[in-house]
């Protein structure tokens, strides 16, 4: 096997789009599943009445990350091959402060946004609107965020080459993390019903 | 469309993590990348703009990298037909469940105009937040966290301390 197929000439750009939007059917369809398109439900996961959010969200990171690693160590998967997005630390970690209080006051992400809106909820499409608006803000603002956007640039890194860890001891790391925050999770949640 | 049958309840949240985890998982297997959902978002914007006001575009860095060389339609893009499969299979799985239906969630103490304010200036809020991250929750905490790449992991932590921060601003919406 030679993965990543597309990045090995596998397939087209025509059937590239094919497969985003089979993929993005199968992203919504689970998201929906879950009970994700539910802004109460997911901004239960800041007040600690329900705590699906860390539950799927972190069972979904460590499914991909295992996959990564067994294909990549039985050699079926290329990982210098697999787009990894750059770190600036800076920017990614003040984006994440202004993106969690919007995501408290706002009760869904841009995904979640999306499934919301397709199931029927108003909140979900009036948030999907907010959205294009913060994006169009930011753009017209850019000459003055540019310097803030470009600081701090750390390249294509991860936490296991930052702090000098065998790749597969660092997914035994965010593992066992998964495995406790799930039991915690589901104590807090038996408590506070 | 579903009046008198109550819907059905949600699936166990850990299998429907399983079940994003593998969509994710063949998008890296078979696309050497991940999922993402705000950059699509970016590509609506541009492309809406450059319709607009096609001068206004020019030479400005957030509307040009998402428009492409003009041979083809920006919307003719990786991001933008994924974004219209989760649309797409939040509906599907909305309609086989019995739970397609016009609401607005929110706590029981908020009233339908607060919620929708909040919820237009949370995702103003959060299309900033998004693009000085490079990406949101799809992007960066789930492709980018099970990449274990540094920045998404900061963007994870940042996103949820600050939420738990402002949570008590926001407690009359949701409790």
């Amino acid at each position: 096997m030679n993965a990543p197929f597309y990045e090995f000439g596998l397939l087209g750009d025509n059937a590239s789009l094919l497969v985003a939007l089979l993929i993005g059917i199968a992203f919504g369809f689970f998201l929906e599943r879950g009970g994700l398109g539910n802004a109460r439900k997911l901004a239960g996961q800041f007040y600690l009445t329900d705590l699906v959010v860390l539950k799927v969200m972190f069972s979904a990171i460590v499914t991909a990350m295992l996959g990564l690693f067994w294909l990549s160590k039985l050699g079926l998967l290329d990982l210098s091959r697999v787009y990894l997005l750059p770190t600036y630390v800076a920017p990614h970690l003040i984006g994440g402060v202004v993106f969690g209080v919007g995501f408290v006051m706002g009760g869904l992400c841009p995904g979640t946004s999306c499934v919301a809106a397709s199931s029927g909820r108003i909140d979900g499409l009036v948030l999907l609107g907010g959205m294009l608006f913060g994006i169009l803000l930011f753009n017209e603002a850019f000459p003055l965020l540019q310097g803030l956007y470009y600081s701090t640039e750390l390249g294509q890194v991860t936490v296991a080459e930052l702090l000098g860890l065998p790749h597969g001891v660092l997914v035994f790391i965010v593992v066992v993390a998964a495995l406790g925050s799930f039991v915690l999770a589901e104590r807090i949640e038996a408590r506070t019903k | 469309m579903t009046q008198g049958a109550s819907p059905r309840p949600y699936m166990n949240p850990y299998v429907a993590g399983v079940g994003i985890g593998v969509a994710l998982l063949l998008a890296f297997v078979i696309m050497g990348r991940g999922l993402g959902a705000s950059g699509a978002l970016s590509t609506v914007v541009a492309t809406g703009v450059n319709t607009v006001a096609p001068d206004h575009t020019t030479d400005r860095l957030p509307y040009e990298a998402y428009l492409g060389d003009g041979t083809v339609s920006p919307l003719k893009d990786w991001l933008v037909f994924e974004i219209l499969g989760i649309t797409l299979g939040g509906l599907l799985s909305a309609l086989l469940a019995g739970r397609f239906r016009a609401s607005i969630d929110k706590g029981p103490r908020a009233s339908n105009r607060s919620r929708l304010l909040f919820a237009f200036g949370g995702g103003t809020i959060m299309g900033i937040g998004a693009k000085l991250a490079r990406g949101c929750t799809s992007g960066q905490a789930l492709t980018g966290g099970a990449l274990l790449s540094v920045g998404s992991w900061l963007f994870i932590i940042g996103a949820f301390a600050a939420g738990y921060m402002a949570a008590p601003l926001f407690r009359r919406e949701w409790t």
